[in-house]
């Protein structure tokens, strides 16, 4: 590991894939349980909730709040550095799953918890594209 | 149904120099640590027969209990590795406590060791900063620690009106402690305007609401309460013991401000047939400022969202209702990383065979003594007493 060090980029497997294939066409996706109606996120074999095998898919409003937040300023490693300092959010998505995401777009002094948010899709490689969120209000056209 | 309590005494503690111990890597560390609380218990390697540590960061190993069973030259009937965090040390010893009771072997040493302020390699140091949080939905985001304990404390003060002075006051108060602590890593006393004015890491975090980076080694020796007496030093009864398991990333905690402590503390709790007001002192764990707050009130040490105010009032002062991390804690005292809460668990011995000195608690019979690891995500509190009975 010698000269720029690298983002950690997230690595998929047969359980995700699906999720970061969606990212890439900028579409959320969570899953559903047909048989108990329960959302989950992060994706899994199972329904966590009444461990019915293989929950669908299912493609998330992207909408939900913040649950917490916090500024990071020192950067978690130098490839973040050109981003620091930079919001790091708990988001309830209004499916009802809560999901970890960097908060864009948005003011330190106007970050409270329980605001709306919605995802934005930030291509980070060929093969990574990363849900982000950003204040719903931003959103207006 | 058949109980621990009172079945398993500590009957040696000792710590090694903390803070800034260059002379010693992790394995170095563990040895000096054994050797010392081998001494303290009055007996040698050839009278352990249990041997329990957890894998260091600097040298991790992947037998890492055999690694030092070989460089101790122990030859052990019962020798494990356990790996819960910094909670870590009470499931570790949880675990000694029932091989000992199951018979499997008599005299156990739990040694935990290492040197994350001398000898962490910048690659290492970088992949303990991701070694937390979820590699796919949470570490490519760039958290750091402090980050996802800051999402609790956010969470606590939106929640209970919990304020930064009082997030601050864990901090002054864990100085006080160590100033009477020549062990101590950091022992110049501090102020509420010295946190807040201290470098902002995380927000609402500062750089004084985050414990110290050290190297350090503790170990404690373990065997039956009927053997305790055998010894030469006053013994110390593990009166309760009990876990608690929420979640592993914070993401999916069931909730930011309620912990499994709850669940640990009541395990604990119930098995030493003791209440929270019984405890006369207490070593929690304080990797961060609000950790305190959220482990005091899931405990049952005061009702959920008055932690803060207890601990701005002096409650865990020397001189107030609950005396807590006496020696200074993860704070101020040292946090080597995993090895960060036996410095809670010597102290606690120390209290309680009454040879803390000027910070000794007056007449401390009752200890409890609680950690977690990763993000508020494994618990395990123990009770300690003077007494078996």
């Amino acid at each position: 590991m010698t000269g720029t060090v690298q983002k950690f980029m997230p690595a998929s497997n047969p359980e995700t894939a699906p999720f970061w294939e969606a990212c890439r066409e900028q579409r959320l996706l969570i899953q559903h349980c047909s048989h108990c109606d329960q959302y989950q996120f992060y994706p899994r074999m199972l329904c966590v909730n009444c461990m019915q095998a293989n929950p669908d898919w299912y493609q998330a409003s992207g909408r939900g709040k913040v649950k917490s937040w916090t500024v990071v300023r020192t950067p978690v490693s130098p490839a973040y550095a050109d981003m620091t300092p930079y919001v790091i959010a708990l988001i309830e998505l209004d499916e009802g799953p809560t999901m970890m995401s960097q908060l864009r777009d948005c003011a330190d002094s106007s970050l409270q918890s329980g605001m709306r948010v919605k995802v934005v899709f930030e291509a980070w490689s060929e093969q990574i594209t990363m849900p982000l969120f950003i204040p719903a209000e931003a959103d207006i056209v | 149904m058949a109980t621990l309590r009172g079945k398993v005494a500590i009957v040696g503690a000792a710590d090694t120099r903390v803070g800034i111990v260059p002379e010693f890597n992790a394995i170095g560390l563990c040895a000096d640590a054994a050797l010392k609380a081998m001494a303290d218990a009055g007996i040698d390697k050839s009278q352990i027969d249990g041997l329990v540590t957890c894998n260091s960061m600097t040298e991790p190993h992947f037998y890492a209990a055999e690694v030092l069973a070989e460089y101790l030259q122990i030859f052990p009937s019962y020798c494990v590795s356990t790996s819960a965090g910094g909670g870590t040390t009470y499931t570790s010893l949880l675990q000694a406590a029932m091989a000992i009771e199951q018979g499997l072997c008599n005299t156990v040493l739990l040694v935990l060791g290492d040197c994350l302020r001398s000898g962490l390699s910048r690659e290492q140091a970088l992949r303990m900063q991701s070694s937390t949080g979820h590699r796919e939905f949470e570490i490519p985001h760039g958290p750091t620690v402090p980050a996802y304990y800051a999402l609790i404390a956010r969470a606590h003060m939106d929640r209970y009106g919990t304020t930064a002075e009082q997030l601050a006051a864990v901090a002054v108060e864990a100085r006080q402690h160590a100033a009477r602590n020549p062990a101590a890593q950091k022992r110049d006393p501090i102020t509420i305007a010295d946190v807040l004015n201290s470098r902002m890491i995380a927000d609402p975090l500062h750089l004084l609401d985050c414990s110290l980076v050290s190297d350090g080694g503790a170990a404690v020796i373990l065997t039956s309460a009927d053997r305790a007496a055998d010894f030469p030093k006053p013994p110390v009864y593990i009166l309760g013991a009990g876990e608690g398991h929420g979640h592993e990333h914070i993401s999916a905690a069931r909730s930011l401000t309620t912990s499994a402590a709850v669940e640990s503390g009541q395990r604990a709790f119930k098995m030493a047939g003791l209440r929270a007001a019984d405890i006369d002192v207490a070593g929690i764990y304080d990797c961060f400022t609000p950790v305190v707050l959220i482990e005091l009130e899931d405990l049952g040490f005061c009702a959920k969202g008055e932690a803060g105010a207890f601990v701005a009032a002096g409650e865990t002062s020397l001189q107030g209702s609950l005396p807590m991390n006496t020696h200074g804690g993860l704070l101020s005292h040292c946090h080597p990383g995993n090895p960060g809460a036996m410095f809670a668990l010597t102290e606690m011995v120390t209290q309680l065979r009454e040879a803390a000195g000027e910070r000794q608690v007056l007449n401390a019979e009752t200890a409890l003594v609680h950690a977690q690891g990763g993000i508020m995500s494994s618990h395990a509190t123990l009770i300690l007493g003077r007494e078996n009975q």
